[in-house]
């Protein structure tokens, strides 16, 4: 597979400064790719430019060849790329499984006038079946009936994937998965990420978590002050002279 | 089974209960009928978080449309109500383009504004709006019998139970459209619509639906009036009217189906009954007003949430209790 996911001197600028700065990497089709940099990198940011939440300023992201950049959120969401968000973002009023049945929207496109006279029975079963099946893939089948709002702040990271992935995600982006989750925790999400990858889904990850990182992804690309800094396996990242200066002023130490 | 029986018994006080009403509490009944399918619209349109102050306008789009094609065209007047809903539905869609391009606050005055363009529009063109006399001499719903109940439209109680037939129905409609999966994403585009989005939603696309259904019920409340009552003016879908309407939501409460529609029984029961008795009448505005004032203040939950603490404290231990909107 080449040129599966490609982002092309993405660059984003908000005024004055320039949080993403004429970035270029590629991600592999059925890999684990992580986006790591110090705080205010503009990883975020480039999530943001993928999902179609913001329009770059400049540059393309193209999938499967096809330029997506400027497409609205739900346009780019429906070619396969779902993300979740740095905060926790929920609909926290609504229950567990309310949550994840919004996920299932996609593949059970709501129909109103069927939905009147009761002609979606069969569509309806099977959102809430693929919505139990993502809950249950993240061990939050116990908690169906809970308000998402209720929960502890690793079942919200938790909810905040099976939502995404409720939808049969292509690729999905993780913005720091593993904040709030205690090691233990952080283990298992990690076997559930390869588990997906196992699954065909590719994952773009940003993550603070060293450790983690190294373990789950296959290549490795690294930016600082909104540029491109590194790129490769993690054996290389972790021992790249740039990388390792970059993490210096902030974290101090790279795993 | 008990469940199918409170219903049996639901309907027949419904339909025994302008049997115990005086001439003008049967006319009153007529309206309270009228309004709870206004404010109980008005509800779908909260669901996706927005609050229009244009909704009495939008139902004065159904009522002017209705009148009128029965007047210009001789439309048979059923099927002009229904036309004068889908006419309110095709208004909103329109307006949706400028108004959602705003949120909010910015979304509350922008609707305001559109329902008084809406309303000069029929002062200024006489033809065919009528100007602001508005229009008069509306066909009355023809007669009809259906075999052991003889429809006599002069008569409150027979307007009541057609009225009350077709509420009932729009009632049913928007019951089943917020219990779907259309509801449910009617609510995540309110409380997350980033997240909406990021699972594919056409957020844009709902809130103009929303809008749009909204709008067709209201227009169908308003072409209900405008053949019960045989005159429409501008005058009578003005901000006053969209006062009330926004008290009873509020007092009621808009977490529940059934909020909106408690609190239009019951400040009307208040206002008619008990208002009317002590010839208080004059002072209404300044009563509902301090009404809605005390309501947020010692009630904010709306009457809705009496309802739901004696309910559940009857089911032992109630289920998770969803916080209302705003
Ligand atoms: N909407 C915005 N308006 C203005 N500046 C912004 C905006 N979003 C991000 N920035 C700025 O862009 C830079 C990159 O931010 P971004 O959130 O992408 O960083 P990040 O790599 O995700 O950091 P962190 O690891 O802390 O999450 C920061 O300096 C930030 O202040
Ligand atoms: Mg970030």
């Amino acid at each position: 597979m080449t040129n599966f996911l490609e982002v092309k001197n993405l660059t984003m600028r908000f005024g004055g400064l320039t949080a993403v700065d004429s970035l270029s990497f590629k991600v592999e089709h059925g890999t684990i790719h992580g986006l790591i940099g110090p705080n205010g990198a503009g990883k975020t940011t480039t999530f943001n430019m993928i999902s179609g939440f913001y329009t770059p300023t400049e540059g393309q992201v193209l999938l499967r060849g096809e330029d997506i950049s400027g497409l609205h959120m739900h346009e780019v969401a429906r070619r396969g790329v779902v993300r979740t968000f740095q905060h926790s973002t929920l609909f926290a009023e609504l229950t567990v499984l309310e949550n994840a049945l919004v996920g299932t929207h996609m593949p059970f496109r709501p129909n109103i006038f069927a939905a009147i006279i009761g002609w979606d029975k069969e569509d309806r079963h099977g959102a809430e079946a693929r919505a139990k099946e993502a809950l249950e893939f993240f061990g939050l089948d116990g908690l169906l009936d809970e308000k998402a709002g209720d929960l502890s702040h690793g079942h919200q990271r938790a909810l905040g994937m099976a939502v995404a992935y409720a939808s049969h995600p292509d690729v999905i982006l993780l913005d720091e998965p593993f904040t709030g989750m205690n090691p233990e925790e952080t283990r298992q999400m990690m076997d559930l990420m390869e588990r997906l990858k196992a699954d065909g889904i590719t994952i773009l990850i940003v993550e603070h978590d060293m450790q983690a990182i190294m373990g789950l992804c296959d290549n490795i690309t690294c930016m600082s002050f909104g540029k491109f800094l590194a790129e490769g396996g993690p054996t290389e990242i972790r021992n790249h002279p740039a990388v390792i200066e970059a993490y210096l002023g902030g974290a101090r130490h790279v795993a | 089974m008990p469940k199918f029986m409170i219903w049996i018994a639901a309907l027949a006080a419904l339909i025994a209960l302008p049997h115990g009403l005086s001439f003008s509490q049967q006319e009153i009944l007529v309206f309270l009928t009228i309004n709870v399918l206004l404010v109980a619209s008005y509800r779908l349109l909260t669901l996706t978080g927005e609050w229009s102050l244009g909704h009495v306008v939008i139902m004065g789009v159904g009522a002017y449309t209705s009148a009128l094609l029965t007047k210009k065209f001789g439309v048979f007047v059923p099927v002009s109500m229904l036309m004068g809903g889908v006419a309110a539905a095709l208004i909103a869609v329109l307006l949706s383009f400028p108004l959602f391009r705003m949120k909010g606050f910015y979304f509350l005055i922008g609707s305001f504004a559109a329902g008084e363009i809406i309303r000069l529009l029929w002062k200024r063109f006489r033809d065919p709006f009528g100007g602001a006399k508005g229009i008069k001499g509306i066909d009355p719903m023809p007669d009809f019998s259906i075999g052991f109940y003889q429809f006599d439209f002069f008569e409150p109680t027979s307007y009541y139970y057609f009225a009350g037939f077709i509420v009932i129905i729009c009632l049913w409609i928007l019951w089943r459209i917020e219990k779907s999966p259309v509801g449910l994403t009617f609510h995540a585009v309110h409380w997350q619509d980033k997240l909406a989005q990021a699972s594919g939603v056409n957020v844009r696309a709902y809130r103009t639906l929303a809008f749009a259904i909204a709008s067709g019920f209201a227009g169908i409340s308003g072409a209900l009036l405008a053949h019960y009552v045989g005159t429409i003016n501008p005058n009578a879908f003005d901000i006053d009217l969209m006062v009330f309407v926004l008290t009873w939501a509020i007092v009621g409460g808009t977490a529940t189906f059934y909020g909106p529609i408690l609190g239009c029984v019951v400040l009307t029961v208040i206002n008619e009954i008990v208002l009317r008795e002590l010839g208080l009448e004059q002072m209404r505005p300044l009563i509902y007003g301090a009404i809605m004032i005390l309501s947020i203040l010692f009630l904010p939950n709306g009457l809705e949430s009496l309802v739901q603490k004696a309910t559940q404290k009857r089911a032992g231990n109630g289920a998770a209790q969803r916080s209302p909107a705003e």
